[in-house]
């Protein structure tokens, strides 16, 4: 196929004949669909808890705690995630006028990462996890992620070297920042040092790894579920309206300015918290300017549709389509608005926070991701759409159950968060009692879960009708074109500006994007880990004992930081509440910190001040209404009934000491000894307060005595008693 | 660990500020171009993605929907 012809006037090149690779478009759509059911299934299971705890309630895998990740991890990575490689090969082909550049690596990249979906289905219900939000997975996952990432990079970036058109369509360049700043992210933030195959500590500790971690979190929003998603919008917004995008020279602004900006917004997500002042600032600076570029986007996206409204009525790809790019459009109007330090101190922690990611996960990134596919099912299977009745059911269903579920939440999230703020008239809280903000709460979780149950039947309505759709055609597996192949155009343009040659050269293209989103992190990290003054030592902060540190594990794999945080802002409504506001220095031995990022429980960074006998953690965690009435905390019981594993504890201290925690040289051999007297210590005084059937060898001894250590360090009382009594107890 | 690796890089308090410098610079470029680029070609990139090719198949690709 090497006739030459003349196409565009002037221009030249030679024609050829390609095959687009459909069937592994196919795999991707059915991956996602399933994995999505999957996903929005869990999130309804889990919303359910919030007003009946004891539905599957006992057993530990479907305990709250363990479920959350497990939702979050399944709607990101295998709903949204399939949805993205599904947008990226169908479109990608089309816009390089060429196969993927490999049929096994594309293989390779599907069932890799349908393996690694499975392997987090298996891992988090079992506690296996870092506790790091939307990072759960332990390193050999981890290291699993990184290999199947590079698979998809090298197919993407050979595709493009092999593409039969000069320049690279904007879609392209959203790819490209997509899998470079996702690697960075991945590999940065999961950098941990093994304790053994299935458990390992964060390299970075306290306010770092919170640092490091909300810079990834915020990214993996913004490069996972941002970029990759605009990049399909520039695709098939303009293909399902058969219109031009409105403005190429605004879509060019609009990627530039997002990959620069975003990268330094991740502070948000720690304002009026230990990070250092000047960190928060830039983050809130940066986070409120980003709503430029995230608008002009959506007005981008929008307004390609000029003129082809009326197809909105009738075409159930650009109803969903519409739909989620105005639900962008509000996301990105509130992230900025929550960004700002007096609207974030109202916002934080809440449930508004859960009604925002949801308008973003819902309708922006699941509205693309069933607009592509029933753009895409009628085209592979050369049939036409089984049901339009059906799309519109569907639509309407998710429209209406996101709308369900957003508004409860925002209205519950200020509700709740005023009533944490509200004093009285002799200056007192108004609601002293955290378990009062959660009940007057009660009703918007139940209206919350009927609107997450629309949307998961409105998404089982749209996969049927996909379903349908495709076994009335039959697939065309590989897609024959005639194209023009412009790389061997014989007539080059006159005005070749640096942009110009910047967008015909993916490789220097790749690296100026790189370049662009290292900046932001280097700004904000690296300050923060050299300069010893942002992180104010104490001298009465100490290590973790042996017990309290298998505690803390505890805490880890059951999730706890889902519920709870760890990070009392110094607000009065937080300080007369939880006592003394954090500090820095209180968390230079914690690997991963566990501020969390919601409070659906209070928060417990004082617990250990608050509640110092033993009986009250032992009494709550077996039936929480028993000191908490009315609480909506699932029991733990068995961590009554497991026995502490002690085998990986010499292993833990070794580890962490080569993390830089100053055990004394060679404790490591005794600290079994010490974590055995420790519990059997803390198991007399259980007994000793009329408690019946303690048994020292249990998990709840170490997890009692981790939550006695918190936030006892910078209080001289309680800090000399906690001393006291490992001093008794380990003499 | 991480931090001695990266104290140990030769001009490292450089690097924020150079970065700085590059963040404006990219910008401040970005808008002459944004001025200067041709707005013919643009029009013609803006509707590139409208071409996928000509099929070879017998039946369209490009189907009508069911009512």
């Amino acid at each position: 196929m090497d006739t030459t012809v003349q196409t565009d006037g002037e221009r030249t090149g030679r024609l050829e004949t390609v095959s687009y690779d459909n069937n592994i478009v196919r795999l991707f759509a059915i991956a996602s669909a399933a994995w999505g059911l999957v996903g929005f299934l869990v999130g309804v299971l889990v919303a359910i808890k919030f007003y009946w705890p004891e539905f599957l309630g006992g057993i530990d895998y479907l305990s709250f705690g363990r479920l959350r990740p497990l939702h979050t991890n399944a709607v990101i990575f295998a709903f949204a995630g399939n949805a993205i490689f599904l947008g990226v090969y169908y479109s990608l082909q089309r816009l390089c006028k060429t196969r993927m550049f490999s049929d096994v690596l594309s293989k390779v990249h599907f069932w890799g990462w349908q393996f690694i979906i499975v392997a987090a289905a298996l891992t988090l219900p079992l506690g296996i996890t870092t506790s790091k939000e939307y990072a759960e997975l332990e390193w050999p996952i981890d290291i699993a992620i990184t290999l199947v990432w590079v698979v998809f990079g090298w197919n993407m970036i050979g595709t493009i070297l092999r593409r039969k058109e000069r320049h690279m369509y904007v879609a392209i360049w959203f790819y490209l920042a997509t899998f470079l700043t996702v690697a960075l992210l991945h590999i940065v933030n999961s950098l941990a040092l093994p304790v053994h195959f299935l458990k390992s500590y964060s390299m970075y500790a306290g306010v770092q790894d919170a640092l490091v971690q909300w810079w990834y979190g915020h990214n993996a929003v913004a490069f996972f579920l941002t970029t990759p998603f605009l990049g399909i919008m520039y695709y098939f917004i303009p293909k399902a309206a058969d219109r031009p995008v409105f403005s190429y020279r605004l879509s060019i602004i609009h990627f530039w300015a997002l990959i620069f900006l975003y990268i330094w917004a991740g502070p948000h997500h720690l304002l009026y918290t230990a990070l250092p002042d000047w960190a928060q600032s830039l983050g809130v600076v940066f986070s409120f300017m980003l709503i430029a570029p995230s608008w002009g986007g959506m007005v981008n996206g929008l307004l390609t549709l000029r003129g082809a409204w009326d197809k909105v009525r009738t075409d159930p790809v650009l109803k969903f389509m519409v739909v989620g790019i105005t639900a962008y459009g509000m996301s990105t109007f509130e992230g900025p608005m929550m960004s700002l330090k007096n609207i974030n101190a109202l916002t934080h922690y809440t449930d508004y926070i859960i009604g925002h990611v949801h308008l973003g996960a819902l309708l922006w990134n699941g509205g693309l991701a069933f607009a592509m596919m029933y753009y895409i099912f009628p085209r592979i299977y050369r049939t036409k759409l089984y049901s339009i009745s059906l799309a519109n059911w569907h639509f309407w269903l998710m429209t209406l159950g996101v709308l369900m579920y957003a508004i409860p939440m925002y209205w519950g999230g200020i509700t709740q968060s005023l009533m944490w703020k509200q004093f009285a008239q002799d200056g007192t809280l108004q609601y002293p009692n955290f378990l009062e903000t959660v009940t007057q709460l009660i009703p918007m979780y139940v209206m919350r879960s009927i609107g997450g149950t629309l949307y998961l039947v409105g998404a089982c309505v749209g996969v049927w009708n996909l379903y349908k759709t495709a076994r009335s055609g039959s697939l065309l597996a590989n897609e024959e074109v005639q194209v023009v192949n412009r790389m061997h155009e014989q007539h080059r343009e006159p005005k070749e500006g640096w942009h110009r040659l910047l967008e015909g050269t993916p490789v220097k293209f790749s690296a100026y994007v790189l370049v662009a989103v290292l900046i932001g992190g280097v700004v904000e990290y690296v300050p923060t880990a050299l300069i010893d003054s942002n992180i104010p030592t104490i001298a009465t902060v100490t290590p973790y004992s042996p017990l309290e540190l298998e505690g803390r594990d505890i805490y880890v794999r059951e999730g706890c930081y889902t519920c709870h945080s760890q990070m009392i802002r110094p607000f009065r409504s937080e300080t007369e509440r939880y006592g003394e506001y954090s500090k820095a220095g209180e968390f230079v031995y914690d690997r991963p910190f566990q501020w969390g990022s919601k409070r659906t429980g209070p928060d417990l960074h004082r617990v250990g001040v608050k509640y110092p006998e033993p009986s009250w953690h032992w009494k709550h965690m077996m039936k929480p209404t028993s000191t908490s009435p009315n609480s909506i905390m699932p029991a733990y019981a068995w961590l009554y009934e497991r026995d502490l594993d002690t085998r990986h504890t010499e292993g833990k201290i070794l580890t962490m000491q080569q993390l830089g925690t100053p055990y004394p040289e060679g404790y490591a051999p005794k600290a079994v000894d010490d974590l055995r007297k420790q519990a059997a210590f803390i198991a007399n005084k259980l007994r000793a307060a009329g408690m019946n059937d303690v048994n020292e060898n249990k998990e709840i001894i170490a997890l009692i005595a981790y939550l006695h250590k918190l936030g006892t360090d910078i209080d001289p009382v309680k800090k000399a008693k906690v001393d006291e009594w490992k001093a008794e107890a380990i003499q | 660990m991480y931090k001695n690796v990266l104290s140990s890089i030769p001009g490292i308090e450089l690097y924020p500020i150079v970065a700085l410098v590059m963040f404006f610079g990219f910008f401040a470029a970005l808008i002459v171009w944004f001025f200067k680029a041709d707005t013919n070609r643009l029009e013609r990139l803006s509707a590139s993605v409208l071409d996928d090719g000509a099929s070879t198949h017998q039946q369209s690709t490009n189907p009508s929907q069911r009512s």
